[in-house]
């Protein structure tokens, strides 16, 4: 075979001059895990507003949250991206447009794609409220219109402190998708984890060096996460009920 | 590490599922030549945004200077093999695809705008060198910058995997140049940047640079910069170790030259009008392109070409 | 809104949007379908077999392959399935796999993780009963498996199987970081060779939306059926 394995690749300066390769896909770690903690705020708090809206007793809001989940699910996140980026500052007012553009590098492609990414999500968030909250008997919400509680109220206090308790295993896998859907930035040139890797391919020529690491670093990320939530699962579960159960996972990624 | 072991040991075992042709028996012949002439087909990587190089036309078809080079070498491949009726297949690369995809087979030949140099020869091959470029920086004309010190504490875009990009990288570790070094995925979108605001300049080859800008919504907005920044030789890429094809190709190119063939090719790209706009880069032949049209050379070393 | 803009753009490029673009798009998402239903239902009774070992190689591949992102599983079975071609026919160079073929091993490859996860919920929501009554009327596994477990298996999670098929036919788009030509690849050529990205991308971005959600109210509608006849 023609390809020359150099393992010691890591340890050697990239031409970027911040330092050895290795440095290179740690930074490139860093913007990751920023990019997909800071989309992934964005898709809790749209998220729950949405799929609340879903469950409301008024049909037109119902209404604009079913289009809003629709919109976000049937076109592609790469497509998604590129609207945010290419498309989106050159249809708000040009003063803004151009201070959008000219935010300093990484900025001007990294907040695009949080927004991006935070939407993109949040659709697929709301499906997860939508269901936790129809998940719960219907006596509960009459039992806090009985009490006197206006809907906002019945909503706040009685489901959705329940409602989110019992979501939270389908959540961590979105976050999990979040990571990994973060890696579509590099094509509005986020230098994330694999934008990194690729950059280290096109210096070094070592491409599978440079995508072994990326993958173990992935996989390592994608470990401590799921020990993580394993944790909080445990630490928040509704008592009395039958908890994680293993029922078909719903198409996605 | 254990589940990865268990990724590519899997992921191998599968790939036998893919149908591969078995290897029929191609006498004498090693290499790219032995691999045509079992598969019957040659596969061409070129570009989508090199101008006057190897770029789409009007109708989304690859043209260009490098592309009608490219294309005598197939008919010097289907007179060797005597494979007339030799399939070409052609592949679109980019800046960071077209080495890893040269090294693992999936192209043959490349058509595009590639500097040969010392680094890269020890993964690829070059032919002969085709033409000479310098690097240069294009902005818009009201930014005022023409020069290579103009470039400080501003956002440049390259093309990432390209040289121009690790010269970029150079100017700041090695000048503190302090610049926001953006990598764009091709040519057309790094100039693009440029053209919406979002970097100041675009540091590149000078001819690309010429011919992004001519066909540009509005070529008068922009200007090109007056100062250079070190020279390089172009070339078409070919696999590493490989005599055969090698020669061939360095055969067919020094043929071209000599015979002044070569000229006529280069008046259609660089004196005429090209699509798709009809546009005309009106480039004259330098003189270190005009050395080496006379005494070809595959030097990867740029003072050769001084 | 949209002053300035050319959408003449789209009327002088749509042949080579659908007839190259769109073509890609739409042959990779059919035959990297069918190639993971098939693959990924192997992977589910390998995941659901008594056989450990088995079972555990299907479980890490899955696993494994669900947890890195698809941007970096496509470059490196770009980058490596020629590798791997020249291994398994004893090549000493690799050998030459098309920019279609890679693609679609890469989809299958890994579009299968998720079918197979599909398709093991299908199987385990049949009745032990009926596995225990084909080995009873002296059938093996395999014609147990495949005369009376997948196929009911199967049309229960017929409508799961295609909305999967949906976000693989929206995946495909990434084959757009290689520069190979699927619609987003035909449109981004297009739109950056013109200065016509604003156009173009609202273009592709609309032809998927109505796609999708054609699709998708396809797939409901199945579903109601389905429901009504189990």
């Amino acid at each position: 075979m023609h390809y020359h394995w150099n393992w010691r690749i890591y340890w050697q300066q990239s031409p970027d001059g911040s330092g050895t390769y290795l440095h290179t896909l740690f930074v490139g770690l860093g913007w990751t895990l920023a990019l997909a903690l800071l989309a992934w705020a964005i898709a809790l708090l749209l998220g729950i507003v949405v799929g609340v809206i879903r469950t409301t007793p008024l049909r037109w809001l119902e209404r604009i949250g079913n289009a809003y989940v629709e919109l976000f699910r049937n076109i592609p996140l790469l497509v998604q991206m590129f609207l945010w980026y290419f498309v989106m500052p050159e249809l708000v007012p040009t003063a803004l447009g151009d201070w959008i553009k000219q935010m300093p590098p990484p900025w001007g492609a990294f907040v695009p794609a949080v927004l991006c990414l935070g939407t993109f999500t949040s659709a697929r968030v709301a499906e997860q409220v939508r269901a936790g909250i129809n998940s719960l008997s219907r006596g509960q919400g009459m039992a806090g219109t009985a009490l006197g509680l206006t809907l906002p109220q019945t909503y706040r206090y009685v489901l959705l402190p329940m409602a989110l308790r019992i979501i939270v295993p389908p959540l961590g896998s979105e976050f999990l998708n979040i990571i990994k859907n973060s890696a579509v930035a590099l094509t509005i040139n986020v230098v994330e984890l694999t934008a990194s890797a690729r950059a280290m391919q096109e210096y070094s020529f070592q491409v599978f060096e440079a995508f072994t690491a990326a993958t173990v670093i992935y996989l390592l990320v994608n470990l401590v996460v799921v020990l993580l939530m394993r944790l909080i699962e445990r630490k928040i579960a509704v008592p009395g009920l039958i908890g994680p159960s293993g029922g078909p996972a719903p198409a996605g990624h | 590490m254990k589940r990865l072991a268990s990724l590519i040991a899997a992921t191998v075992a599968l790939s036998a599922f893919a149908a591969f042709s078995a290897p029929a028996n191609a006498q004498g012949l090693t290499g790219t030549l032995k691999k045509v002439k079992e598969s019957g087909t040659i596969t061409i990587g070129h570009r989508v945004s090199s101008i006057p190089f190897s770029y789409y036309d009007d109708k989304q078809h690859p043209v260009g200077y490098a592309m009608d080079i490219c294309y005598k070498i197939v008919d010097a491949v289907k007179a060797d093999l005597k494979m007339p009726n030799l399939k070409v297949k052609l592949l679109p690369v980019t800046s960071s695809t077209r080495i890893p995809l040269m090294a693992n087979g999936t192209i043959d030949l490349e058509c595009g705008s590639t500097t040969n140099n010392a680094e890269r020869k020890k993964q690829v091959d070059f032919g002969m060198t085709y033409y000479v470029v310098k690097y240069r920086f294009v902005s818009k004309k009201s930014a005022h910058m023409d020069k290579i010190d103009d470039l400080k504490g501003k956002t440049v875009v390259s093309t990432a995997g390209t040289t121009d990009i690790n010269a970029l990288n150079k100017l700041n570790t090695s000048r503190n140049f302090g610049m926001n070094i953006l990598a764009a995925n091709d040519h057309a979108e790094a100039f693009l940047m440029v053209e919406t605001g979002r970097a100041s300049a675009f540091l590149m080859d000078d001819i690309l640079l010429s011919g992004l800008v001519a066909n540009s919504k509005n070529p008068s907005e922009f200007s090109i910069s007056s100062e250079s920044l070190g020279l390089e030789p172009y070339s078409l890429m070919l696999r590493k170790d490989d005599p055969e094809f090698k020669k061939l190709v360095d055969d067919t190119m020094t043929k071209l030259y000599t015979s002044g063939e070569i000229m006529k090719i280069y008046d259609k790209w660089f004196m005429k009008p090209i699509p798709p706009k009809g546009i005309n880069l009106n480039t004259p032949v330098s003189d270190a392109l005009k050395n080496v049209f006379e005494h070809p050379t595959d030097s990867p070393d740029p003072s050769v070409y001084k | 809104m949209f002053s300035g803009f050319d959408f003449n753009v789209i009327e002088r490029s749509w042949r080579y949007l659908f007839f190259d673009g769109m073509e890609f798009t739409l042959r990779l998402t059919l035959f990297a379908m069918a190639g993971g239903v098939v693959f990924g239902t192997l992977l589910a009774m390998m995941r659901l077999s008594s056989i450990k070992p088995l079972a555990w190689i299907a479980g890490t591949y899955v696993n494994v392959l669900r947890s890195v992102p698809l941007v970096l599983v496509i470059f490196w079975f770009y980058f490596l399935v020629p590798y791997m071609g020249a291994w398994v026919v004893r090549s000493d160079t690799p050998i030459h796999v098309g920019a279609f073929a890679s693609c679609l091993l890469t989809f299958t490859m890994f579009e299968a993780c998720y079918y197979c996860e599909i398709m093991r919920a299908g199987i385990q929501s049949i009745s032990r009963g009926q596995v225990s009554a084909g080995y009873a009327i002296g059938l093996n596994y395999w014609q147990t498996m495949g005369q009376i477990v997948l196929p009911q298996a199967f049309r229960n999670m017929v409508p799961i199987l295609l909305t999967q098929t949906i976000v693989l036919f929206q995946d495909v788009s990434l084959v757009y970081v290689l520069s190979i030509t699927d619609f987003v690849g035909a449109a981004s050529k297009v739109a950056q060779r013109d200065g016509r990205l604003v156009e173009m991308y609202t273009f592709v971005a609309l032809i998927y939306f109505i796609s999708c959600f054609a699709l998708s109210l396809l797939v409901r509608k199945l579903q109601a059926r389905i429901a009504v006849v189990r």
